[in-house]
């Protein structure tokens, strides 16, 4: 093992401290950071210096690929000269990677629909915010009903647009949205009722939420494709999509409820009693004392299953819904634009990074905030 | 308790449970009423059947002429045989770069953030996808064969390793040298009470592997001839990019548990080590990571689960783990929708339920006893 331990010895002093002692330039400060960072023992700068080595390998032939020999212009393979990427491909076939077969002439309703989602997303993000509760309510009720009606249409002046058109990473915005606001209730019921003291609906709970959580994803998406029509009634059919949706859901509520059941888990027991004690019901207590305090808490938690239910949707390629993933898979499969793999494959996970790192980072901010409102309130604290 | 349940509380759960019973049924009703429609029927009889399909990688013999039961055997192998890879080398890749992480230097420390991140924000089947057709399908052909040091060759079918041939007349050795490992630990509880047992715990495990290894007739290096690869084992490409794919992307998650839970040792311990005069790899090795380990094993087991839920992915490179094969291929030759889903749900349940119970009964193992 060649790595160490960082040791208060070789860090310095932090902050005004060292700004205080430290009367050299601003040369002498970048000197005094390299000694400390990066050659502070002779096996530390052993290891800089082999690290050095393999990025002045790795790196110039991967950024000779990616940005210096690669080609963005044309509009046919024939243009993909130069010996790099081949980004015309992913440039022509752009809009089916973002939205699928959504007619173009009908695409002002998903700009509306992402306008929407900025209009009643924004109060639930910003930093100080009142009533923040009811915001997310209307985030995860009123909008999907406005941009359903939006995306689908068949009501005047909005032609209908089957979902069989849908697709790209529309198609995993979509499901992961309808997925949120469909498990984060469910998985709060199922929280609730994995710490109920009846034991009909706590039995019941623990066997819902460990049944899905044992299984894989992708068993519970195939039910949903091949498994749920053989359930239905004859002659009753239901949209793949929507199967796969409600698949998606009941999963990801299982993951929900073991999250929310943390927070639950956090809030002291003496909060309860007094609620109790003041004559409130079972419900109002859940409503108004305990759930407010638990959710707080498993907010950077929820964000973290959303990343993951994210990242999930691109299971949806396997029963044959063409998300991002499938629509790469298929243009991949172009006889025009065959051997084109690596360019297809690192534009979708560059894509879903950026997607999914904007998420975490913003589920670590919330954290950084709640512990700084933590530790403020403590020192209030006799 | 902080408060008893109404009597309307008790009466609605019982009305609850009725009303789940009674959709249950209603469903239940349906599927057989469809299933009758479409002259099909509910049961596991037509596991006795043949099979007549190929699986191109099977770890015991598989034919054609095999029935549905041996297929189920030889996927869930293969399923087994992927997540014991992935297990393995996810926990060795996630404590390099999750120590890594906690490095002084800080080159290391920022490539392995942004390896973790990384890793992390993309899906695991872009990944997996990404290793087979933008990395291993793009590989030379057998003639080119990358040459990895240690005799492995790499080219578009897969990998090949060296295969060790036994003596023909060696297998009592080698059955004698298992014997010996298996019994190791139980000999090292014997004499473990009351004192450390220092160098002398390798005498057993020295003397299996010189049995094993008398046991070798010869080692078997893959070398080309004509156009083919001749001698050593063929490890497909669907195989490798699969663990590759599981292992990287479960060792994102196992560096950052790693991390935390050395975080987690209070500093003394270390400051303590080193005042002793002990270097910052007996620091790591002796002090932290021991007391570490114990405050990873509840996260390190769900992460093993999701690895090995994961293998399922598999279908999406065609390697024949239990998923593909059933609710794949058997599912679309004998027709049995439900069967095949439940028979693969029912498995899994079965491994996660059994991987809990070991790594709980592990975890009891090395908690801390509270005095």
């Amino acid at each position: 093992m060649t790595a160490e331990l960082p040791s208060e010895a070789t860090a310095a002093p932090s902050g005004d401290l060292a700004r205080f002692i430290d009367t050299r330039g601003s040369l002498g400060r970048a000197a005094d950071w390299l000694r400390r960072n990066l050659f502070s023992s002779p096996s530390n700068t052993v290891l800089t210096l082999l690290v050095l080595v393999l990025l002045w390998v790795v790196l110039p032939p991967f950024l000779d690929w990616m940005i210096f020999d690669a080609t963005i212009s044309g509009d046919s393979k024939a243009a993909c000269t130069g010996g790099g990427a081949c980004w015309t491909f992913i440039k022509l076939r752009m809009h089916t990677f973002l939205w699928g077969h959504y007619p173009p002439e009908e695409l002002w309703r998903l700009a509306a629909a992402v306008a929407l989602l900025v209009a009643f997303g924004v109060p639930v993000m910003r930093e100080r915010v009142r009533h923040r509760g009811l915001f997310v309510v209307l985030l995860l009720t009123v909008f999907p009903v406005l941009a359903g009606i939006l995306l689908v249409g068949g009501v005047p002046g909005l032609p209908y647009v089957d979902t069989s058109l849908w697709g790209g990473l529309m198609l995993d915005i979509i499901i992961s949205f309808v997925t949120v606001a469909g498990a984060l209730p469910l998985g709060i019921l199922l929280a609730l009722g994995r710490r109920s003291e009846l034991p009909v609906i706590k039995y019941l709970s623990i066997g819902f939420i460990e049944m899905w959580r044992g299984v894989p994803l992708l068993t519970v998406l195939f039910m949903s494709a091949v498994m749920v029509p053989l359930f239905l009634p004859n002659g009753v059919s239901v949209d793949r999509l929507i199967r796969a949706m409600v698949a998606f859901t009941l999963f990801n509520a299982a993951y929900m409820a073991e999250t929310v059941r943390g927070g639950l888990q956090g809030v002291t027991l003496g909060q309860e009693e007094a609620a109790y004690s003041v004559g409130l019901h079972w419900w109002q207590v859940q409503m108004f004392v305990t759930l407010p305090q638990a959710l707080r808490i498993v907010v950077p938690g929820i964000v973290n299953n959303i990343v993951d239910l994210f990242k999930d949707t691109s299971l949806v390629t396997i029963i044959g819904l063409v998300d991002l993933l499938g629509a790469v898979n298929q243009s991949l499969k172009d006889p025009a634009w065959l051997g084109l793999a690596k360019e297809g494959y690192v534009f979708t996970a560059v894509l879903f990074f950026v997607c999914c790192f904007a998420m975490s980072s913003y589920g670590r901010s919330f954290e950084r905030r709640l512990n700084r409102h933590r530790t403020g309130r403590a020192k209030h604290e006799p | 308790m902080v408060r008893r349940p109404s009597a309307r509380a008790y009466v609605g759960q019982w009305v609850f449970l009725l009303v789940v019973l009674a959709v249950g049924g209603l469903l239940v009703s349906e599927l057989a009423d469809n299933l009758a429609r479409r002259n099909m029927h509910f049961g596991f009889g037509f596991l006795f059947a043949q099979a007549g399909f190929d699986i191109p990688f099977h770890l015991i013999s598989w034919s054609i002429f095999d029935t549905y039961g041996r297929a189920l055997l030889v996927s869930l192998l293969n399923t087994i045989l992927v997540s014991a890879m992935g297990v393995v080398a996810a926990t060795l890749l996630g404590l390099v770069v999750g120590v890594m992480r906690l490095s002084v230097n800080w080159l290391i420390r920022n490539i392995a953030l942004a390896f973790i991140e990384f890793v992390r924000n993309t899906p695991q089947l872009v990944q997996i996808i990404f290793w087979y057709l933008a990395v291993l399908q793009t590989l030379p052909s057998p003639r080119q064969s990358i040459v990895i040091p240690g005799g492995l060759l790499l080219n578009i079918r897969g990998l090949y390793v060296p295969d060790v041939v036994m003596r023909a007349d060696g297998s009592l050795l080698t059955w004698l040298a298992c014997f010996i490992l298996a019994a190791t630990p139980f000999v090292w509880r014997l004499r473990l009470r009351g004192r450390r047992l220092g160098a002398k715990a390798l005498v057993l495990p020295v003397i299996a592997a010189g049995l094993l290894a008398a046991g070798i007739e010869q080692v078997e290096f893959p070398s080309l001839t004509g156009f083919n690869i001749t001698g050593g084992t063929q490890v497909p490409p669907e195989l490798v990019a699969l663990w590759a794919g599981l292992s990287i992307y479960a060792a994102a998650f196992i560096a950052e548990i790693v991390r935390s839970a050395i975080e987690a040792v209070p500093s003394g311990q270390a400051e303590a080590a080193r005042s002793l005069g002990l270097r910052s790899g007996q620091v790591l090795f002796l002090i932290v990571l021991p007391q570490a380990v114990r405050m990873m094993v509840p996260q390190l087991t769900s992460q093993y689960l999701n690895l090995i839920k994961s293998t399922t992915l598999g279908a999406a490179v065609a390697y024949p783990e239990i998923f593909q094969i059933f609710a794949g291929t058997v599912m679309n030759q004998a027709g049995k929708e439900v069967e095949t889903i439940v028979i693969v749900m029912a498995i899994f349940l079965t491994i996660n339920l059994l991987f809990s119970a070991f790594m709980n009964w592990y975890n009891r193992h090395v908690a801390l006893v509270e005095r």
